[in-house]
């Protein structure tokens, strides 16, 4: 049987062995957390603690600034110490950020009430989601509440849960599969009832047999079915994952919920079970940290807001060599310039790599590699030729907005071609030069 | 512990372009090897003049009249030389296919910007210009071995003189012609490496040879003296110019689509050329033809944006 997959695509080298047999360890307490006000896409929260306030763990210290926003709370117990600026990991500048350093114990303020998620109305569960600050832990932070509201004429009719873990090198998706698979399954069920939805489908790559086993068993006595995915990148891209289970194509510039589904990370899926039925606020996620420059790798839970550099030490330390620290996994992941950089909602691994061979750069030879792996059947180079020769509008006709940046062109290219770090660009120019509009 | 910062993605493929010329080199030996077992050390100075002068002028004009300092070899004069050194006749003399060279590196390929940039194939551009200029020693042809003077079997065809050749001589490579392109296996031998190694997909030479098969039938029935598909399949210059030639990526199209368009309209018009034309030969002509059209080839087969209803009108 064919596994259900899209057109095109890469094979990176996965390693996932490097740190998918570590369990879950938990991070001791950190003495000092820096949370950002842009802990998730939109606009950034706005603090409602002043310096030197005592907070409890959990407790609200930023409030949902919009719209696009979210709650942002406090993942330690202890005092306000500053709101300065520190380097952020996605914005990759320095933006503002609330410190908390830990007095004692770790008291906490728990949402209320926590109970089981069939006794919430839906529009309890999405308001309990928002209150709890619950972004897409997948990496683009989109605030969940947002997604679970769809307008009134979007008729959802099923809810996926990306368990696919497309992203060579991270394992933490893999391990909450594993460790964690009775909460996962109860926040799938919320979410269901919050959409009211009757079916669900976890999509897990067959690279991982045991966590599919597993989440069938856990999913057994309910109507959420678990599918294998064949095991390629990027399988776990909203739009490739949509139509590998269920053949239907998320339209050009549209959203999942114009194909009626609604696509969550198997880590937001946890942290909704949590903000349910035990009333935490989201303050702490699994994140992996592994890469050949990591001594120990491993997957641990630890608060938002930990210094990359604490985490790092907690796996081992780093080997001498280490030439780039990348938060997020290596496809889609993004440097920053040194490791004491805090994590956010959105990261979900912190990979060392050790310095390689720099790359040769040739000159564009036509093989049409990049054509064959775009998984949403774009032409790369000719996309490039208009960038690198400023046709911007020729570029957008060809569809740069429609790259989802993953990366698999610059994989592929024989040539070494910075394809998609040249779209990224582009994008931001084209944005720039219409004013800001969004297209 | 000093940290770069890198763009996405951190992984990339161990392929790079050298890598690819050197498999098409690797994919030509086979035949060179016999070129040179059946036509003598002329053969092997053929080759090696070629195949040597074209990577020097490359590097040399790349390094001091394009003046890219950091320009390293990337093989891909060696390709073109070789495969022109292969689609030459014993007769012609080093210094003749050197100017061959020169016009392929030079003209061919540097004038429109190097590799990558040229329109047409560049070695099949050095040999039409070796044609015109030198038509004695390019259309002079020795049987291999005991290298007597003789007509190849698509000029036989031309001149309707009987047939001498079996297709047993002519698929394993018995036969005068090109020094390269006489052994119909040992050039299949080589494409079956570079098909191994995903170097190239298999659809411009099925389309190309498919389409001269058909065509060479329909003929056949009609009149048996225009020669049989399989006489024009293995007789003469198709399966080098199918296998690569016309496969050369810079110089066809990108998709599949656009490959079937481009080996299709290659092989019409080799058999147009081979059946009315004045030659006897079609391949190097056809080919540069189609080379003419790849761009518009390439407009007219964009492949569907995922998502997309229907296709993006084009711009360029």
């Amino acid at each position: 049987m064919r596994l259900p997959t899209f057109r095109g695509g890469v094979h990176p080298p996965e390693r996932k062995e490097l740190s998918q047999d570590s369990h879950l360890s938990v991070l001791p307490l950190p003495e000092r957390v820096y949370v950002f006000l842009a802990n998730h896409a939109g606009i950034p929260a706005k603090p409602i603690v002043n310096i030197g306030d005592r907070v409890k763990t959990g407790q609200l210290i930023a409030e949902s600034g919009g719209f696009i926003s979210a709650n942002l709370h406090s993942p330690l117990t202890g005092e306000v110490k500053e709101i300065a600026k520190y380097f952020h990991p996605t914005l990759s500048k320095p933006d503002d950020a609330i410190v908390i350093e830990r007095s004692g114990d770790d008291e906490w303020e728990l949402l209320q009430p926590a109970k089981s998620y069939d006794q919430f109305e839906p529009e309890e569960i999405i308001q309990r989601i928002k209150s709890a600050g619950i972004v897409g832990l997948g990496g683009a932070m989109f605030p969940t509440s947002v997604k679970l509201s769809p307008p009134e004429e979007k008729k959802i009719d099923l809810l996926i849960i990306n368990g696919a873990e497309c992203e060579p090198y991270l394992t933490i998706d893999y391990r909450y599969m594993l460790e964690r698979s009775e909460g996962l399954v109860r926040g799938i069920l919320a979410i269901m009832r919050a959409l009211k939805v009757k079916d669900a489908i976890i999509g897990i790559e067959d690279n991982k047999p045991r966590a599919i086993e597993r989440m069938k068993e856990a999913a057994k006595s309910t109507s959420i079915q678990v599918k294998t995915l064949k095991t390629k990148y990027p399988q776990g891209a909203e739009k490739q994952l949509i139509y590998a289970l269920t053949k239907r194509k998320v339209p050009s510039g549209g959203l999942p919920l114009d194909v009626g589904v609604v696509v969550d990370n198997i880590g937001t899926a946890y942290a909704i079970y949590e903000a349910v039925e035990l009333g935490r606020p989201l303050i702490e996620r699994g994140v992996t940290i592994t890469g050949e420059g990591i001594r120990k790798p491993l997957n641990v839970v630890s608060r938002i807001g930990v210094m990359a550099e604490e985490l790092i030490g907690h796996a081992g330390g780093a080997q001498e060599t280490v030439e780039r620290a990348i938060f997020g996994g290596p496809m889609m992941g993004i440097t920053v310039p040194k490791t004491d950089v805090p994590t956010v909602k959105g990261t979900s691994g912190i990979t060392l790599l050790l310095k390689s061979e720099p790359l040769e750069e040739f000159p564009c030879v036509r093989c049409g590699k990049c054509t064959f792996v775009c998984p949403m059947n774009l032409q790369p180079f000719l996309l490039n030729l208009y960038g690198t020769n400023r046709l911007y509008d020729a570029q957008v006709e060809n569809g740069l907005i429609d790259c989802i940046e993953c990366g698999s062109c610059s994989f592929a290219c024989p040539a070494n071609i910075d394809l998609v770090k040249n779209f990224k660009l582009h994008k931001r120019v084209y944005r720039s030069l219409k004013g800001g509009a969004k297209k | 512990m000093k940290l770069s910062m890198m763009a996405a993605p951190h992984l990339r493929s161990e392929d790079n372009v050298r890598k690819i010329m050197l498999d098409v080199l690797i994919a030509l030996t086979p035949a060179a090897v016999w070129a040179v077992v059946s036509f003598g050390l002329k053969a092997l100075i053929l080759i090696l003049v070629c195949t040597v002068g074209a990577e020097a002028l490359d590097f040399f004009v790349m390094r001091f009249v394009r003046h890219k300092k950091t320009f390293k070899p990337d093989l891909s004069g060696s390709v073109t030389g070789l495969l022109l050194a292969l689609n030459l006749s014993v007769a012609v003399e080093w210094w003749q296919a050197l100017i061959g060279i020169f016009v392929a590196i030079v003209i061919a390929k540097s004038v429109f910007g190097g590799l990558g940039k040229n329109f047409f194939n560049p070695a099949l551009v050095g040999r039409v210009f070796l044609l015109i200029s030198f038509p004695v020693q390019m259309t002079t042809w020795f049987s291999p071995f005991d290298m007597q003077t003789t007509a190849t079997p698509m000029a036989i065809l031309k001149q309707g003189a009987p047939r001498v050749f079996s297709l047993q001589e002519m698929f394993l490579g018995t036969i005068p012609g090109s020094i390269g392109e006489v052994s119909t296996l040992l050039l299949l031998l080589g494409f079956g490496w570079l098909l191994l190694r995903r170097r190239v997909s298999p659809f411009i030479p099925i389309a190309y040879v498919g389409t001269v098969a058909i065509m060479a039938a329909i003929f056949y029935a009609a009149n048996p003296g225009f020669g049989s598909p399989l006489y024009h399949i293995f007789g003469g210059g198709l399966m080098l110019g199918a296998l690569f030639m016309a496969t050369d990526m810079v110089t066809s199209p990108m998709s599949i689509k656009g490959h079937l368009i481009f080996g299709v309209g290659c092989g019409a018009l080799t058999m147009i050329i081979r059946l009315f034309g004045g030659y006897p030969e079609g391949v190097s002509f056809a080919i540069l033809i189609m080379n003419a059209f790849v761009p518009l080839i390439d407009m007219g087969t964009k492949p569907k944006i995922f998502g997309k209803p229907k296709k993006v009108k084009s711009n360029a």
